[in-house]
């Protein structure tokens, strides 16, 4: 008796287990963002107080007694992007600009690999078609990593 | 002449410095420098079943404060470890105070149930990130001695070990110790 081998069952199991065992990455992870996406607090400092070049529409996408402690002077209060309610907020705030437009977008409620909201923002933008967007790279915290810098902060509503 | 000079030049420097200082603390977003061994800023907040917690009510206790919030993941990590803190130390004067910086109270009270929160929680605010120094950054846990006074700050997630330590030793202790030297992690007030 002639016994073929079949590797597709084989396959398939392996692939099984290995999903299984996969640890689980958040969907929302900002990890997942490309470097090609990402501008640093002093870049953006350099960019903002910079007398030439296109300034950025500055996006918080984080909670909003976060933002009313602090936040970058200038920059919009959109809502904890993680949310749906927050994600068609963005939406309909961007939808009627330029795809061009040089948009930021920042939270630093956590650290980077842990907040849940840039890249649900970052999503959005990409899914609309927008081409020129950055993602504001905090790696520890909005106060640890802009604030405690001496970098342009304001508070309120 | 000269005596007017040096008025003159003196109140220059004075409002040079002043325009300085008020110019750095406007970039700080306002926020509050600490001191070692600082008394915890009282505070007065609804807790989610609407009663109002003030904290000097604590005072006698050691006292852990921890700001989080529900889309927290790290947060998250943390209170099913405080759960058991609490329940393990609670009787011998120890107590948890969750300040919740999450917009509205509804995931704070499905969260709350769901994760069998044994310790009070209550709704922060801007006002009250400001009181401890500017909460821009979760999570972040002040742990507060029998005397009212800040003992430690750990910002970002913190080992339970750590935390378990700390919490034994003040309260053992009658008032509170000098507090530890800093770490990366832990800043102490």
């Amino acid at each position: 008796m002639n016994v073929t081998f079949q590797p597709f069952p084989i396959v398939l199991v392996m692939g099984l287990i290995s999903t299984a065992l996969a640890p689980a990455l958040p969907a929302q992870q900002a990890s997942l963002i490309p470097s090609s996406r990402l501008i640093k607090p002093e870049e953006l400092v350099a960019v903002l107080q910079s007398s030439t070049g296109e300034k950025p529409l500055l996006i918080q996408v984080g909670s909003h007694v976060l933002y009313s402690q602090a936040h970058i002077p200038g920059s919009e209060y959109i809502g904890p992007a993680s949310s749906a309610t927050a994600q068609q907020q963005l939406r309909q705030r961007i939808e009627s600009l330029p795809r061009k437009k040089f948009i930021v977008l920042y939270c630093g409620c956590c650290p980077w690999s842990h907040c849940p909201n840039i890249k649900p923002a970052d999503d959005v933008l990409e899914a609309m078609g927008f081409t020129n967007v950055k993602a504001l790279y905090i790696a520890n915290n909005f106060g640890t990593d802009w604030v405690d810098k001496g970098y342009p902060v304001t508070k309120g509503d | 002449m000269s005596q007017k000079r040096l008025a003159i030049g003196a109140l220059a420097i004075f409002v040079v410095l002043g325009l300085y200082f008020f110019e750095r603390s406007g970039r700080s977003g306002g926020r509050r420098s600490s001191t070692p061994g600082a008394l915890a800023p009282d505070f007065a907040l609804p807790q989610l079943n609407g009663e109002l917690l003030r904290l000097s009510t604590y005072r006698g206790k050691v006292v852990l404060l921890d700001f989080w919030a529900t889309w927290c993941d790290p947060c998250r990590d943390e209170i099913p470890r405080f759960v058991n803190l609490q329940n393990k130390y609670g009787p011998k004067g120890f107590e948890i105070i969750g300040i919740s910086m999450d917009d509205t109270p509804d995931p704070v009270r499905d969260f709350n149930q769901r994760f069998r929160m044994n310790y009070p929680v209550v709704m922060g605010n801007a006002q009250i990130g400001d009181l401890y120094g500017g909460v821009l950054g979760l999570p972040i846990a002040f742990l507060i001695a029998r005397d009212g006074r800040i003992y430690a700050k750990h910002i970002g997630a913190t080992d339970a070990s750590a935390f378990e330590r700390e919490i034994v030793s003040l309260l053992e202790s009658k008032v509170s110790l000098t507090p530890p030297g800093p770490s990366t992690d832990r800043q102490v007030l």
